[in-house]
């Protein structure tokens, strides 16, 4: 297991390094001059001349990567153009915030996806079947920004339950924070309990199947526990191996919520980033993200092979 | 039970004392700052932050007269040259640091020497300075300067520590140290910058808020939204379309002031090759279309009427205004007969590049509109703002849709813009007469003497029309009911002296 | 199975009696039925859209800006008076277009490169996948955005941009399929008789990885749909005054209060575009999947 891990790392490196440079030559092809904005209104050729020199803006490309690499393997991922704020540190920043959108929104999918999809499997063909599937279908249909709009207007403006934007922190007040949370992290989970559902079913229908659920039912144990103990314990396997994918879903998801929502978030950051030409976030960002994405996957893979060792390599 | 009443009856009288005193005022921001330092910042959110954050030398009234804050007096020696300005005798900033004219050199020094600073051109008539003593300093001038004590009405006035500044170097904005209302206390990108009462600020007793909070909500129909909701006191740049809303709202209200720039039209007259074309190389093409848009109906489809129709860098109220030239009826007649005079009465076309934001496309549609009427056939490209201003500056256009914040000075919204040579002069636009009138105009003090000379600027710009101007944007606050003192100032800043807020 | 190979079985991988039962259970499954009805009347509607009864999409009217719905305007009218329905007619040529050149980029640039890397294996395989797996750390949209950013805002631009982000998982779609059929019995026997590269590639190979990659390629034209809406919702798409029901959403949201209708149809609009190919796709995938539960 150990040899395995260590060998998809080792193949994950130079991923990585693929990625920075993809990312970094592509920002520095972005037509628009960041410092020209930067500069300021008035545009004072000294200032954009100091700033150029400071940022290195006239270094050739390749030369800019080096720096840009040699100080991230030290920790330093640069300081954002905009604000001056070190990249690491705002990143730092931003995280929990969209980990605490994403958490629950997870939360909120695995409530809905998961008994819709027990419940679909098992009354499989019926009306049941047919309604989850629709629902399921639709959460996936739905552009999330649309639900986002939709929902603000309904929940925040004609009826006043929750607020429309910002952001609290859980640490300060979690009440509060729970509650500017709930309609993004709603927008956000309904979209991914459609294909948590769907993975669910298609678990159980494959399950219910299987020979030791006709066991126990031929034991003649009630249905309810042959559901749950048996039939839905096996099923959770696959699926939990799907969520650790649902990962890049979410950050992808998160990106237009975190816009409808001003939430200051990573989805947020990037979008801004990509604007606003500072090349130091988006790469940080991007650097940080694939890192996280490709753990992932590493762990989904390692967690599948331990929960299901009849699966062949590659 | 009856110490337990006592007690209960202490407790709440502490609770709600404690409530009454810890006032927060929230304000709505369109946008999020940039870097926090006066002297590197460049946005316009980042001054609504200064006007709590950093007093000035000098400040302005609602009419753009110069006003007293650090400095209490000044004095132009004969020729306009040299500057004495007398200060405020026992200000401190923040850190406890004394406000002296040795800090003014050292802001004079970090405005006009740092590498960073973005406030250069605008000191860049400031040769030397001499610290006379505490409260006097005296700057000399290459030139005579008519713009400069405007400067000090706004970032380039803002007077920052110099040990903090000395210590953080260009790191500053991180934690901003000066001399106005409020400390600097935390600040969470893209989320909220929270300020706190400065206990030893000179004019204490205007000040009513213990903290005041900005949150950055791009979304106007948001941050209205949360307005309602009481999730915040006030709002700035309310959308001109929720007007009509928050009118009808009993627990709001609205204060309103022509701000000091404009939007327009800038047209590739001599920038590159991208300048050889009908509309770059005939004034008479660009006056077709100035006469093609209905600037009243503009104004009501896209801003329900609420900003202001403009055909010159300054709006029609303001004393810079050359009165002579009203603003003009839509005339698609005209319009026409100016196409065929120039040998386009077939039609022509023209390329405009604009933001790739809802409002400004907005604009440009329903001017495309307008102009096809009178032959001007225009087709839209859609840019990032950092690619529009790329392109702008380096000719790649026929013409943009772009704006200017304004300037309290009339120098501010013209000579960088129409003098050859500028510094923001993308149309490359260039005529010695206007060259020699707008130069003029900055040397000398007496206001009769420059608006003679505006006035003349002006005419001929009516002619040669480089810039199309469309309209001034109006700023619009919102507030809720109980904020009260509050005035609008044409700069667009939030002024918190004598704003209160009952409960 | 017999040492001689049929060379009938050969030519034809796909028995007859297979090919009318996936048409059999397609037509027989209400899900796919449904999904099909929809995609099919959009595709009408935009095809139809110069021939129908309404405005032109760029007609403003002073006079009628954000009347609610009415006789004049079913769907009311938008910010500078043009008529909504019109605008959402048209736009629906946007939203297809967008949604089926996206997909037919992604599949055209990823199904060669994944069934090279499936084929070939080795060092091919090796430099395809890691390449693949890059592209695939960043999330879909944050790709979609910078490249369209490159590029410039357009939908031009944003169809390549959103073509170029999902060719990965058609790499990786084609791939896994090729290697699986790769070990079939019948390729086995097939190349000991001799056959060439090509053929293979022509006979066997592709014949039965389209079926899994024609689900996918459904299932992706509603995501890039939704993609295109996204990135005119950020003002990377289509340009105005051209409608697009992304753009139109990205204006609407100004108002929601005052005009309502100008959220609510584009957005339905998406919703049932998007359902459309999702139920369309899903019932692909159940009609020619073997494995039939």
């Amino acid at each position: 297991m150990l040899a395995f891990i260590g060998r998809r790392i080792l193949i994950a490196i130079p991923t990585v390094i693929l990625i920075s440079i993809f990312v970094f030559t592509l920002q520095h092809l972005l037509p628009g001059d960041p410092i020209l904005v930067m500069a300021g209104e008035e545009r004072d050729p000294a200032v954009i001349e100091a700033l150029r020199e400071k940022y290195r803006m006239n270094d050739p490309i390749p030369v800019q990567y080096l720096a840009w690499a040699g100080a991230a393997l030290q920790g330093d991922l640069g300081i954002s153009l905009r604000t001056q704020q070190p990249v690491l540190e705002l990143i730092g920043g931003k995280l929990p915030v969209t980990i605490q959108l994403a958490v629950m929104a997870l939360i909120i999918a695995i409530l809905i996806g998961i008994p819709a999809g027990v419940l679909s499997a098992y009354r499989k063909g019926t009306w049941i079947d047919w309604l989850a599937n629709i629902v399921a279908l639709s959460g996936l249909s739905v552009p999330n920004f649309w639900l986002g709009i939709m929902l603000i207007l309904l929940v925040s403006v004609k009826l006043g339950w929750l607020p429309a934007s910002g952001y609290m922190p859980l640490s300060e007040d979690p009440m509060q924070s729970i509650k500017v949370m709930l309609m993004p992290a709603f927008v956000l989970g309904t979209a991914i309990a459609a294909t948590l559902m769907r993975h669910t079913r298609s678990a159980m229908l494959s399950v219910l199947k299987s020979d030791y659920v006709r066991t126990a039912r031929a034991k003649g144990l009630r249905e309810r526990v042959v559901l749950v103990k048996h039939a839905l314990r096996n099923a959770l396997v696959p699926v939990v191996t799907v969520i650790t994918l649902l990962f890049g879903e979410l950050l992808a998801g998160a990106v237009l919520t975190e816009q409808i929502f001003t939430i200051p978030g990573f989805g947020k950051l990037v979008v801004d980033a990509v604007f606003n030409r500072d090349y130091a976030v988006v790469q940080g960002i991007v650097l940080c993200t694939g890192i996280a994405f490709i753990a992932m996957n590493i762990l989904a893979d390692a967690a599948y092979r331990v929960l299901n060792p009849r699966m062949s390599d590659q | 039970m009856q110490t337990l009443k006592t007690l209960g009856l202490a407790a709440l009288l502490a609770a709600t004392s404690g409530l009454v005193h810890a006032q927060d005022l929230r304000i709505g921001l369109q946008e999020d700052p940039d870097v926090l330092d006066p002297d590197q910042s460049r946005t316009f959110v980042g001054r609504i932050v200064y006007a709590s954050l950093c007093d000035k030398l000098v400040d302005i009234t609602p009419q753009l007269e110069i006003i007293p804050m650090l400095a209490t007096g000044w004095e132009w020696n004969a020729d306009g040259t040299e500057l004495t300005m007398t200060l405020r005798d026992g200000v401190v900033f923040h850190d406890g640091e004394p406000f002296n004219a040795e800090a003014v050199a050292y802001n004079l020094n970090r405005s006009k020497n740092f590498e960073l600073s973005r406030r250069k051109s605008e000191v860049s008539s400031v040769e030397s300075w001499e610290v006379v003593d505490d409260t006097t300093i005296k700057i000399s001038l290459a030139a005579p300067d008519a713009t400069l004590i405007a400067q000090f009405a706004d970032r380039a006035g803002m007077m920052l520590s110099p040990k903090a500044a000395e210590e953080a170097g260009e790191k500053f904005g991180l934690n901003p140290v000066c001399a106005g209302p409020f400390t600097f206390k935390e600040r969470i990108q893209q989320d909220r910058i929270v300020l706190e009462k400065f206990a030893d600020y000179y004019r204490a007793d205007e000040i009513n808020f213990d903290s005041v909070t900005f949150l950055p909500i791009p979304d106007t129909t948001v941050r209205l939204a949360n307005l309602r909701a009481g999730d915040l006191d006030m709002l700035e740049r309310l959308a001109a379309t929720d007007v009509p809303s928050v009118m009808s709202d009993d627990g709001l209200t609205m204060e309103k002031a022509t701000s000091l720039g404009y939007q327009g039209i800038t047209v590739n007259v001599g920038n590159g090759d991208r300048a050889n074309t009908p509309i770059g190389t005939d004034s008479r093409v660009r006056r077709a279309l100035s006469l093609a848009i209905d600037r009243a109906a503009l104004n009501q489809v896209v801003f329900e009427g609420a900003f202001a129709a403009g055909n010159q860098p300054y709006p029609p109220d303001s004393p810079w205004f050359n009165t002579a030239f009203p603003v003009p009826e839509r005339d698609v007649e005209a319009a026409k007969a100016l196409l065929a005079d120039a040998g386009f009465a077939d039609g022509v076309d023209v390329e405009v590049q604009v933001a790739n934001n809802p409002v400004q496309t907005q604009v440009m549609q329903v001017v495309q509109a307008m102009a096809a009427e009178a032959g001007i056939n225009i087709s839209l490209t859609a840019k990032e703002f950092a690619t529009l201003l790329s392109d702008q500056s380096a000719g790649d256009y026929m013409a943009s849709q772009i704006g200017w914040s304004g300037r309290v000075d009339p120098d501010g919204n013209i000579h960088q813009f129409m003098t050859t040579g500028g510094g923001i002069n993308d149309s490359k636009y260039s005529n010695p007469e206007v060259d020699t009138l707008l130069n003029e105009a900055r040397l000398s003090n007496d206001t009769a003497d420059r608006k003679e000379k505006y006035d003349a600027a002006l005419a001929i710009l009516q002619e040669d029309s480089p810039i199309v101007y469309l309209y001034h944007q109006v700023w619009i606050w919102a507030l809720d009911n109980n904020v009260l003192g509050f005035v609008p100032y044409p700069d667009g800043m939030i002024r918190l002296h004598g704003v209160s807020m009952t409960e | 199975m017999t040492a001689v190979v049929d060379p009938q079985v050969l030519a034809d991988p796909l028995p007859p009696r297979r090919r009318n039962r996936a048409w059999e259970k397609f037509r027989r499954n209400p899900y796919a039925l449904l999904g099909g009805a929809v995609v099919a009347f959009f595709l009408i509607v935009a095809l139809l859209a110069p021939i129908l009864p309404v405005p032109g999409p760029a007609e403003t009217d002073w006079s009628a800006v954000r009347k609610a719905p009415s006789a004049a305007h079913p769907f009311g009218t938008d910010e500078i008076g043009r008529d909504v329905l019109s605008r959402m007619i048209w736009g629906a040529q946007a939203s297809l277009l967008a949604g089926v050149v996206s997909v037919a980029i992604a599949v055209l640039l990823g199904v060669p490169l994944g069934m090279l890397a499936g084929y070939l294996r080795g060092w091919t395989d090796a430099v395809i996948s890691r390449f693949t797996e890059a592209l695939l750390a960043a999330p879909f949209l944050i790709l979609a955005i910078a490249l369209a950013a490159f590029l410039g805002p357009s939908l031009q631009n944003a169809m390549i941009a959103i073509g170029l982000s999902a060719m990965p998982i058609f790499i990786r779609l084609a791939r896994a399929q090729t290697l699986s059929v790769m070990t079939e019995d019948y390729v086995e026997s097939a190349r000991a008789v001799g056959i060439g590269h090509l053929g293979l590639i022509r006979r066997y190979i592709l014949p039965n990885i389209l079926p899994p990659i024609i689900v996918q390629s459904t299932l992706t034209i509603a995501t890039a749909i939704i993609a295109e809406a996204s990135l005119s919702f950020l003002g990377l798409g289509q340009q105005p005054p051209a409608p697009s029901w992304g753009a139109m959403l990205n204006i609407a949201k100004n108002f929601l209060e005052q005009a309502p209708w100008m959220a609510l149809y584009p957005g339905i609009a998406i919703f049932l575009v998007v359902l459309g190919f999702n139920l369309l796709g899903d019932g692909l995938r159940d009609a020619l999947d073997p494995r039939d539960t």
